[in-house]
């Protein structure tokens, strides 16, 4: 397994608090022995059910590399397929108000790093993921911080500061 | 079914040296329901298993919990984790039930109170005199469900019901080594003065029969009681309350009694024991399931099936109209063919409301005691087992 310091790239907003493993992926997925294809069954009853709002739909988050959602998100079942779902979608790390301990856990042992902010620039990040697409971040694990506002002002955080990543500003 | 999964399951227990309680053994069913009969479960034990609701062998004593399928390759290749430590909330639940008022509603009362995020980074010890006076059965469902509300363990004290209910299953210390295990689970009940880093006190005669109305487990009502309205709520749980209610099609403000089901489970790892299936025919006995209603009976393992028919409940439940079925999972979460359809709702016994949990991706889940699934079964609605139901043809 690699050493991951940091993750570079844009974000994908899924709101909502207390989002199960069930949502992410449905049971009848757990039958086959390896993880191989789960990336494209994320959310596939929401997706259905939202018949293509969903976020993971929206073309302008096709190459998001780092979700971002809010409360308890993971809850439910021990399934590992819930977040080799979510890294097979292309995502390398989470970040969010809170996590299931099982996911987390499940999480970290594949390499999909899950960082904790607070409610306040959870939002914020996701405001401004949806407002500007584009905005590239860095998740720097080894300074704790993650992405927040293009202006890098601090967060009230002490965990949540972060900035955008651009080629201009030196944090690449 | 999952023939590839099965078969790879078989080959590596067979080239492993695991033995395995595989399809067609008398041993088989739901692993935290085999693992106690077995008395495999055992005080001071720190069980991790590839499910969450692992946290069940903890009413035995046990430090248990859920992992991931890496996690297991982890265990089984080192027998290590890597994991942060729980803090403890005691929970202690004082005085008596009131009658038809079960652990599982103790436990969705539990979930309500303290959130269904409230025990992220918890485990949950139960105490007071309604847990100690619990059968194992009942501690299992308390503990079964701890996940439900965040907390990743669940935990009762060992105590003479504990060995009373494990002394001479399969798997159970014999002879001496009996009484030397004994004395050592004596020593890991926590002391009266233990410090704990959350307290939290219930009184059990507050307690009514309750029924989940949303799409968590900690959205529940007594029976008594309405769904709630986002109106009458806390700004931050608005968004979530109306999610739910427009899943579940509420409009709030409603009772929860009186709300029609199509589907009537009664089985899983939380309530698929013997005890609850004793609890069910003991309200299906001399009825008729609604005509509207499918509904079925599992039981948690071979074991339980078999008990339960020696004293002749699959009788009982299937002169009802309930489906008499095989040991599994089930309709908790639709792995096999037992799956709701479109929007049907559904009264179970089982553990998770999740949206699409049942198998259908619009499916409605009211979860409840297995009393109150066979209640609902014969009323073709929610009602209060309590009160609701006339006397029985059997009892005229």
């Amino acid at each position: 397994m690699s050493r991951i310091d940091r993750i570079r790239g844009t974000a994908l907003p899924l709101r909502g608090d207390d989002v199960d493993t069930d949502r992410i992926i449905p049971a009848r997925y757990l039958k086959a022995v390896t993880f191989e294809g789960l990336g494209d069954h994320a959310f596939e009853d929401d997706r259905i059910a939202l018949a293509g709002a969903h976020p993971f739909d929206d073309s302008r988050f096709a190459s998001a590399s780092i979700l971002v959602v809010n409360r308890n998100f993971g809850c439910g079942s021990s399934r590992e397929h819930a977040p080799q779902a979510l890294y097979r979608r292309g995502l390398r790390a989470v970040v969010g108000e809170g996590f299931s301990e099982i996911f987390f856990g499940n999480s970290v042992a594949l390499g999909l790093p899950c960082l904790r902010v607070s409610r306040e620039d959870a939002i914020a990040l996701q405001d401004l993921a949806e407002r500007e697409p584009g905005t590239e971040f860095v998740v720097d694990l080894e300074a704790g911080r993650v992405p927040r506002e293009p202006s890098g002002s601090p967060a009230s955080s002490p965990s949540g500061r972060a900035r955008p990543s651009s080629p201009a500003d030196g944090t690449a | 079914m999952a023939e590839e999964m099965l078969a790879a399951l078989e080959r590596n227990c067979t080239e492993f040296g695991i033995p395995l309680h595989a399809l067609g053994s008398d041993r088989q069913g739901i692993v935290h329901v085999i693992g106690p009969e077995l008395g495999l479960t055992q005080p001071g034990l720190t069980i991790a298993c590839g499910d969450s609701h692992t946290s069940t062998h903890g009413a035995f004593g046990a430090i248990a919990f859920g992992i991931g399928t890496s996690q297991v390759r982890d265990v089984l290749a080192s027998q290590c984790l890597a994991l942060d430590p729980l803090k403890v909330r005691r929970i202690d639940v004082d005085g008596a039930l009131g009658r038809g008022v079960t652990a599982k509603d103790v436990i969705l009362e539990i979930i309500r109170r303290l959130g269904v995020n409230g025990g992220a980074g918890f485990a949950y010890e139960y105490g007071g005199s309604a847990v100690e006076a619990m059968s194992m059965e009942e501690r299992m469902t308390l503990c079964n469900m701890s996940i439900e509300g965040a907390a990743r363990a669940g935990y009762v004290n060992p105590d003479e019901t504990t060995y009373a209910y494990l002394k001479g299953r399969p798997f159970a210390p014999k002879g001496d080594a009996w009484d030397e295990a004994v004395e050592g689970w004596h020593s890991l009940a926590s002391d009266a003065g233990a410090a704990y880093d959350d307290r939290v006190r219930l009184d059990a005669p507050d307690i009514e029969p309750n029924v989940t109305w949303g799409i968590n487990p900690g959205q529940s009502v007594p029976v008594s009681g309405r769904v709630p309205r986002p109106a009458d709520l806390p700004d931050a749980e608005r968004a979530s309350v109306a999610e739910a209610l427009d899943y579940m099609g509420f409009s709030g403000g409603e009772t929860i009694a009186g709300t029609r089901i199509d589907v009537a489970f009664i089985g899983s790892c939380t309530n698929g024991r013997l005890s609850d299936l004793r609890a069910a025919a003991e309200v299906a006995r001399g009825r008729r399931v609604a005509p509207h209603v499918k509904a079925l009976v599992v039981p948690g393992s071979v074991a339980v099936k078999a008990a339960a028919e020696r004293e002749g409940l699959d009788e009982v439940f299937r002169a009802a109209g309930f489906e008499w079925r095989s040991a599994g999972c089930s309709m908790c979460l639709a792995m096999n063919p037992d799956r709701l359809e479109g929007r049907q709702v559904c009264a179970s016994s089982s553990n998770r409301n999740f949206k699409g949990r049942q198998g259908s991706p619009n499916g409605r889940t009211l979860l409840m005691s297995p009393a109150m699934v066979a209640a609902a079964a014969i009323a073709g609605e929610v009602v209060d087992v309590r009160t609701a139901l006339g006397p029985s043809e059997a009892s005229r």
